[in-house]
């Protein structure tokens, strides 16, 4: 019974003690959350996306770096004053762009994540839920799909149609949703069983009710785990599409843009045109892989197995 | 154990049909006429209909399809009009020295990803556990590319130990022969493609040692009096590579894709080139059958991966 209170992420009323004290039994996300905050390692990854959150958005309000006129006459300069950390072959400031780039990269990261769960999420669930033959066809079609290579599919799409953040953003999540709907399917097919879905439905709770306000909430511990990982796969799928060549169109970029120019000049020498940037996307992906790892062992051990 | 096999047969060829219709489909709605491609953008729209009249490209999707399955199952993937050339020897051309790529990687990957889990479960939450974690970590928030170009730097270009890009007599002519003979060339590139799949493997390895750990025969063997070492040997490092083999198999289409930016990064003539070059020129045919071949080889390793793991697995092929 302990465990149908763990579950529910809703809090259960104060159980009264034997001896009177009154004890107030704490929700699954409370505990979780709280198991997350203990983890220093989440700590460090929630505070390095708050910390480029900043310098993406908030950075270009007191640094003016030149992303937009061509300044050939200081093209390829190092660290100097005035540009902290250089400039690029156009002779745009790359501090500037580290700010202005990171913005989209982020961008496309969180919304790609945010398409490819939704959509996963609901097709997991009604797969889940439905079983049998429909069950089946929408399996088929999650594993036909997976099975073609993803940096394939996305490079021949986004090379037509991804010019801009949110177009590149829908094709990634477009075909990102697969693991999601996976996760949430199997998440389903072990939940249909527990009593409170036969009470729902004894209570007569439609189709859609059971989906919508028992069986997702339930299985979101899972979903919110894997929306951090992928939000870590859209960014470094973003980098290597920009990379390739196939990102954005000017004058829009991002971190894999600028990666892009500034691997034809690693040969001079100019480091400075790849490591920030280089840096900047290991510590974002980074932070994401950590704060997805603390997710899951927190929400994990309190919602599953205990 | 016959029925299932049978049963992932049949599941593995309807999926293999419906990559084909999903591929085919998709790469029809982008590039489907490829009369004005061709022809170029100063022909007129006449020509350029006629032309994709003779050439079959106005009749109904299915009709195509079929076709074009047709002409697979005969063993043609299709004919590339940018470059004149039948797509199946475009791709010859260019497989020998991708597969060489890869298998190389795949093969150090596993070598090194097997010991290195294991180590990393036995000496859990020690320093070494951390360092290793941590640096496979690093690795596996890395973009490839990223990877690929601090290699560059650190060995070729600060320490001069090897060459900058792809094996001087690979870059000229794509030659298997080439890239066998010179192996100080060849150790960069597949150095990247180890590590990264390193990076991910051992994070497996890990947590699948950890549980076959914590799992009672472990006890009954120390208790038994085994000396350490071949509890380790005889019953975790059997227990603990199950996962490694589907996981492999798995990995069938990270191995491509990260050939695809290895191979860019440097300058490797395979197959990943041939597909930018091929994305650059919007050469369809070619795209079309090289996303086909992907996807097909990750179904058919995924049902490797199941045999192998049937076989190795006594309680599945018993349940």
């Amino acid at each position: 019974m302990f465990r149908e209170v763990e579950v529910l992420p809703v809090t259960a009323p104060p159980a009264v003690a034997e001896g009177g004290d009154v004890t107030v039994i704490q929700s699954g996300w409370r505990l979780g959350l709280r198991s997350f905050a203990q983890n220093r390692l989440a700590v460090v990854g929630v505070a390095l996306i708050i910390f480029f959150l900043l310098f993406c958005y908030l950075g270009p309000f007191f640094y003016h770096g030149n992303t937009s006129v061509a300044d050939v006459i200081n093209s390829n300069s190092p660290p100097v004053q005035g540009h902290p950390v250089g400039t690029d072959s156009t002779g745009f400031d790359v501090l500037g762009q580290l700010m202005v780039g990171g913005q989209s990269s982020l961008e496309i990261g969180l919304l790609a994540a945010a398409i490819a769960s939704l959509v996963g999420t609901l097709w997991g669930a009604i797969a889940g839920l439905a079983g049998g033959v429909l069950d089946g066809v929408m399996m088929r079609i999650v594993d036909v799909v997976l099975s073609i290579p993803l940096l394939f599919v996305i490079l021949i799409v986004g090379a037509k149609y991804g010019s801009n953040v949110v177009s590149l953003a829908i094709i990634i999540g477009v075909f990102s949703w697969l693991v999601p709907a996976r996760l949430v399917r199997g998440e389903v097919l072990t939940l249909r069983v527990r009593d409170f879905v036969a009470a729902a439905r004894a209570a007569g709770s439609s189709r859609s009710r059971l989906v919508l306000r028992h069986l997702i909430p339930n299985a979101l511990s899972v979903v919110v785990v894997n929306i951090t990982f992928q939000v870590a796969d859209a960014i470094l799928l973003v980098a290597a599409l920009g990379f390739l060549g196939f990102g954005l169109n000017f004058p829009t970029f991002d971190w894999g843009d600028m990666l892009s120019g500034g691997t034809a000049n690693l040969l001079n020498g100019y480091w400075w045109q790849v490591y920030p940037v280089g840096i900047c996307i290991v510590l974002t992906v980074m932070a994401m892989n950590l704060i997805g790892d603390a997710l899951r062992d927190a929400l994990d051990v309190r919602l599953r197995r205990r | 154990m016959t029925t299932y096999l049978l049963r992932r047969a049949a599941s593995s060829l309807i999926i293999m049909i419906g990559i084909s219709i999903l591929v085919f489909w998709m790469l029809h709605l982008i590039g489907g006429e490829p009369g004005r491609a061709v022809l170029g953008l100063r022909a007129p729209q006449a020509q350029v209909d006629a032309w994709d009249k003779s050439h079959g490209f106005t009749r109904p999707l299915v009709i195509q399809y079929l076709t074009y399955i047709g002409q697979l199952l005969h063993g043609n993937l299709g004919q590339s009009y940018k470059q004149n050339q039948g797509v199946n020897a475009i791709l010859a051309e260019h497989a020998p020295i991708s597969a060489y790529l890869s298998g190389l990687g795949l093969f150090f990957a596993i070598l090194i990803a097997f010991p290195v889990g294991i180590f990393q479960a036995v000496k859990r939450n020690t320093l070494s556990d951390n360092v290793v974690t941590t640096a496979a970590f690093i690795t596996y928030s890395m973009p490839v590319f990223l990877l690929g170009l601090l290699l560059i730097q650190i060995f070729a270009l600060t320490l001069g130990l090897f060459p900058v890009g792809a094996p001087a007599s690979v870059s000229q002519n794509s030659s298997l022969i080439g890239a066998i003979t010179d192996p100080r060339a060849m150790v960069l590139p597949v150095a990247t493609l180890t590590l990264v799949s390193v990076a991910n493997y051992s994070r497996f390895m890990r947590s699948s040692a950890l549980d076959a750990l914590a799992q009672d025969y472990i006890k009954a063997a120390r208790a038994k009096g085994l000396p350490e070492r071949l509890v380790l040997m005889r019953h975790l490092v059997r227990n603990a590579c199950l996962p490694m083999v589907t996981l492999i198999g798995l990995s069938i289409p990270a191995l491509l894709a990260g050939n695809l930016i290895t191979e860019n990064v440097f300058n490797y003539p395979g197959l990943g080139i041939m597909f930018i070059n091929a994305l650059q020129n919007e050469d369809y045919p070619v795209l079309l059958a090289y996303t086909l071949m992907g996807g097909v080889l990750t179904v058919i390793g995924n049902y490797v991966a199941d045999i192998a793991l049937t076989v190795a697995d006594p309680r599945i092929r018993l349940s």
